[in-house]
């Protein structure tokens, strides 16, 4: 992206909380929450080429755990941060050695599986996660003493890490390592002749998208202070999938734009047309029938068709 | 789809200003519309109940053409899904976006739960449906008014009702596996045993589940009775699953407040006569304000106003009353919660008041399903008056007691 | 033994139920390598649709078979405009499928609205059977029956008749047949609309067991995948017996362990997929 158009957002996106109301940060929070949450899942589907369904295991997983370690050990988020990264980290170790069994349309069915597997047990083990009550009564963490209990702090404590977050992805990505993750990709035979262990590249890529999926769980429970099993659910990875899928999945801006357009419909349309996930589920399928590579690289597309010339 | 331009040109425009201009709400709205926020539930298992609540207090609005003590009042609707999660957004943009000045609801107890603490930090006055004891008990939400019941305040009289007049010595208790469930059973079962009663086998099933066979396998039938805690529609799709096992006649089933409302009654047929359930309200209950409430929500929807239903019309009195009281300045909002605690209003339930955290004292009743007219009815056979959160137990001794749950009271006679 | 005699029933009855769903999910999978998604809410139509018929035509068996019959036009309409316009993609056509689910969710949801909707038994059926000391819902038997006969007629078509081996040729190898001379286009449409059908009239053939609810594609859909998955893709056995195979463990698994009931539903298939990823009696790896 543009220097200059970097910096432009930058801008707007730190002097916001100036100029807007109390529900506009707040919106705002929740979808940078929700374009870390796109941006991970992207890494294994617009640059591994592994379509997902089960990303929600990340955010779920982290999500929970913090708040148990909140509310039944009474540890500190100091402590039950790490903790909750750590094992869900973990975690994605083990799903990424079941699911990569299979690639493509069976990839998507394990991961789908495994998700509802969480969320299955999130539902039921009631004595842990109290079923379907959720676990509420949490707290936000008070980095350096600083409360985040306020729309603005924590919005730019959110805004701080999604930035960190979309950096170290976007260095990911700008790797060798993420060359030969696109590479395994395009091409999965000829890197396996070169000598690329593409299985390890993919898994890989799974703990380390899995890493960021449960960064976005964890600024997800302090959002919202309340963890529900209906976060694990496969709307919850499907909203995911559709943002990176609308956005443009074969870019580093797109998830994020994408993620952006489906919170906003999902948040502010609501309220005035009822049947949100009708309008999700066209959305949905228009996206892949008529701009299959998504809404940033379709937009680029045209931009260079107006700057004169070339071909789309 | 319905697109309601209405209300998202007085949003934008509220919307804007509110961002733009930061306008504090008291100097703007004094002699604006009072703003009141409906939370309530029109998907899922809980749907029924929500529609009626919706419905009811529309048309206590209707009789009064949208106001109250002089002000003109604006109804907001929001639909929380039965989740949880959802309840708690949807609240946050009711007050956050539409800067409802009251809310009306949450339905379910697990919303209110999840809504707690935004409430109190939104200083969100609440007139509640929900039953979720501890917001009224050991941990007080200040600005919380519950004028239906806590999750065991119906279920304790009927416990009794059960132990001494209909001599049951040996039941089973089953429910939906939420906080809701767990706090209404544990109640039942606290009251029964400590009359003399043995609950021998205790049962949750998930709210959702499509299937009771695997639930009524496991009953015993060597009881006087079974208790059911359900809500929404659940209690009847159980009930005809369990007649279907050829369970009907072996077992007595007595229901708690929400078990066989009047919105799912009007679906059943004769096997549901002789159900007995105890609720804070039936549609047979004989007072003014109650029949012409009947009357003209039968005119409007065909069938019988039930619990829901009244939550809302009783609610929307309690509301009317304690704006008379401040004189329709609803934005004081201490003003507001000292009037309502100390109000005593006459409903369609009959006359209530609060107690000291907020819940209600009005009277229990024991109701029988009978045929009137051609349709099945909640006939009250039994009045149990001023029936307190505590039921019998001294206050301080109850709070000092965890709050009703899965385990807690234990239950020491189960069997095998 | 009472006990264990109903539950064994309950779960023989449930797997009946999701051999319906499964069957259709599994030849779809197989024949045309669509997961489709859609699939469980295609049940939920039908359990819908099927309530709105019986208001015209109170007999159960023809609102199953009125019901089977719009879904399979619906499914019919999908497959020509919508999956076909995505042929080769299968991702997008997975993402399609989910897509409509929602549309279809939520057009429900608008059209019967959010209260679960009670689905009467048929009256000569609704007497519970008695066999000494156990009483069981005589229609849950008879949904099994269903189920067996289903399973043999599909049996019949594939294993007997031309357009059944121009099946099992698709499942085994797609490009032979196609060399071969195989009407592949209409074989596909065919099958998506027999799979439509399938789950349109399970929908309503379990609707008094179940009710038709918003929510009942949600519950049904993770039961079809793990059936297929567990039993193998395209395989007509595999559906069969991962159906009842997990009807037992759903069944068993809720009353013994109900903390646990989700994993010890999903880790069955976990186990197989991650050593035996055709699952049991599957001839393509997943």
């Amino acid at each position: 992206m543009r220097r200059p158009g970097l910096a432009v957002i930058a801008a707007f996106l730190l002097a916001l909380p100036w100029f807007a109301g109390e529900y506009y940060v707040n919106l705002s929070s929740q979808i940078l929450i929700a374009a870390v949450f796109a941006a991970s899942l992207n890494l294994l589907v617009g640059y591994g080429g592994l379509p997902s369904l089960g990303h929600a295991s990340w955010l779920g997983l982290a999500a929970y755990i913090s708040a148990w370690m909140s509310l039944k050990l009474g540890v500190g988020h100091w402590v039950s941060a790490p903790v909750a990264l750590l094992a869900t980290t973990l975690v994605a170790c083990a799903f990424g050695w079941i699911s990569l069994r299979a690639t493509g349309l069976g990839f998507l069915m394990i991961t789908l599986a495994l998700s509802q597997v969480l969320w299955g047990t999130a539902y039921r083990w009631v004595s842990v996660t109290d079923g379907d009550n959720g676990l509420r009564g949490l707290t936000r963490p008070a980095p350096f003493g600083i409360g985040l209990d306020d729309a603005t702090s924590f919005y730019y404590f959110t805004l701080a890490i999604a930035a960190v977050a979309i950096v170290l992805m976007a260095m990911f990505v700008a790797s060798p390592f993420g060359a030969a993750l696109r590479g395994t990709r395009d091409q999965p035979r000829r890197m396996g002749a070169l000598g690329h262990a593409v299985w390890t590249v993919r898994w890989i890529t799974f703990v380390y998208s899995g890493f960021w999926g449960a960064v976005s769980g964890l600024l997800f429970v302090y959002y919202n202070k309340y963890i529900h099993p209906a976060s694990l659910s496969i709307t919850s990875s499907a909203e995911a999938l559709l943002g990176v899928v609308a956005g443009g999945s074969g870019t580093l801006a797109g998830p994020i734009v994408g993620a952006a357009i489906i919170m906003l419909l999902k948040n502010y349309v609501s309220a005035y047309i009822e049947r949100w996930n009708m309008l999700m589920g066209f959305v949905f399928v228009l996206i892949v029938i008529f701009m299959p590579e998504g809404v940033v690289p379709g937009v680029r597309r045209l931009l260079r068709r107006f700057r004169g010339g070339g071909a789309g | 789809m319905a697109i309601n331009r209405r209300r998202f040109i007085q949003a934008a425009g509220a919307g804007l200003s509110a961002s733009a201009l930061g306008f504090p709400a008291i100097s703007r709205a004094q002699s604006g519309p009072i703003r009141v926020g409906l939370v309530t539930v029109k998907t899922g298992p809980l749907a029924s109940g929500g529609i009626d609540m919706e419905r009811a207090l529309t048309q206590y609005l209707k009789e009064r053409n949208y106001t109250m003590a002089g002000r003109k009042v604006e109804l907001i609707v929001a639909d929380s899904g039965g989740v949880a999660a959802q309840a708690r957004t949807k609240i946050q943009e009711l007050v956050e976006r539409d800067k409802i000045h009251i809310m009306i609801g949450p339905l379910d107890t697990a919303s209110a739960l999840a809504a707690d603490d935004y409430i109190r930090q939104a200083h969100l006055l609440t007139l509640s449906v929900a039953a979720a004891e501890d917001m009224t008990q050991r941990k007080p939400n200040p600005w919380f008014t519950r004028g239906t019941s806590t999750s065991s305040q119906s279920a304790m009289p009927l416990a009794d009702y059960c132990a001494k007049t209909l001599k049951y010595k040996r039941m089973i208790t089953i429910a939906d596996d939420l906080a809701y469930g767990h706090e209404m059973c544990a109640g039942f079962q606290r009251v029964f045993e400590d009359a003399g009663g043995k609950i021998v086998q205790k049962l949750f099933s998930p709210l959702t589940v499509p299937d009771y066979g695997t639930y009524i396998a496991q009953l015993k039938t060597n009881v006087d009775g079974i208790f059911l805690g359900f809500a929404g529609s659940n209690g009847f799709r159980f009930f005809r699953q369990f007649n279907e096992y050829g369970l009907r006649g072996k077992i007595a089933v007595v229901g708690g407040m929400t078990a066989f409302d009047e919105a799912v009654l009007r679906n059943m047929g004769d096997e549901a006569l002789g159900i007995i359930t105890a609720c804070w309200y039936s549609a047979e209950i004989e007072n003014a304000i109650n029949k012409r409430f009947v009357a003209n929500f039968r005119v409007d929807w065909g069938y019988d106003p039930g619990f829901y239903a009244a939550a809302t019309y009783v609610e929307a009195a309690v509301l009317d009353a304690t704006l008379q009281k401040i004189h329709g300045k609803i934005e004081d909002k201490q003003a507001f919660m000292k009037a309502v605690r100390s109000i005593k209003v006459d409903t369609c339930r009959g006359p209530v008041r609060f107690d000291h955290l907020g819940n209600v004292v009005a009277s229990v009743f024991i109701r029988k399903v009978e045929r009137k007219d051609g349709r099945l009815v909640n006939r009250v056979i039994y009045t149990y008056p001023d029936v307190s959160q505590f039921w019998h137990y001294k206050e301080s001794e109850f709070l000092k007691n965890p709050v009703y749950s899965r385990d807690w009271p234990p239950a020491k006679n189960l069997e095998p | 033994m009472q006990y264990w005699i109903i539950q064994t029933l309950n779960s023989l009855a449930l797997g009946g139920l999701l051999f319906l769903l499964a069957a259709g999910f599994s030849l779809i999978f197989g024949l045309m390598r669509i997961a489709n998604l859609t699939h469980g809410s295609l049940y939920m139509l039908g359990a819908y649709v099927g309530v709105t018929v019986l208001k015209f035509v109170p007999n159960l068996w023809l609102a199953a078979l009125i019901g089977g019959a719009v879904i399979a036009v619906f499914g019919g309409l999908i497959e020509r405009f919508i999956l076909r316009a995505l042929a080769g993609n299968a991702l997008g056509q997975v993402l399609v499928t989910l897509g409509i689910s929602f549309i279809v969710a939520d057009f429900c949801l608008i059209v019967w609205g959010g209260d679960p909707i009670p689905v009467p038994t048929p009256p000569a059926l609704q007497q519970p059977l008695r066999l000494g000391d156990v009483s069981f819902p005589t229609y849950r038997l008879v949904v099994l029956a269903i189920a067996i006969v289903t399973a043999t007629a599909l049996y019949l078509l594939m294993e007997r008749t031309r357009i059944g081996a121009m099946i099992r040729a698709g499942v085994d190898d797609m490009q032979m047949a196609r060399a071969v001379g195989i009407p592949v286009s209409k074989l596909f449409t065919t099958v998506f609309c027999l799979g439509a059908a399938l789950a349109g009239a399970g929908g309503i053939i379990g609707g008094p067991i179940m009710s038709a609810y918003p929510g009942l594609d949600a519950d049904m859909l993770p039961l079809a995948l793990i059936v297929v998955m567990l039993g193998g893709v395209g395989s007509l056995l595999g559906a069969f017996v991962g159906s009842f195979l997990i009807g037992a463990i759903y069944t068993f698994g809720t009353a013994l362990l109900p903390d646990l009931a989700y994993v010890i539903l999903f880790l069955p298939m976990i186990v197989v997929i991650a050593f035996r990823p055709r699952g049991l009696f599957g001839r393509q790896t997943v």
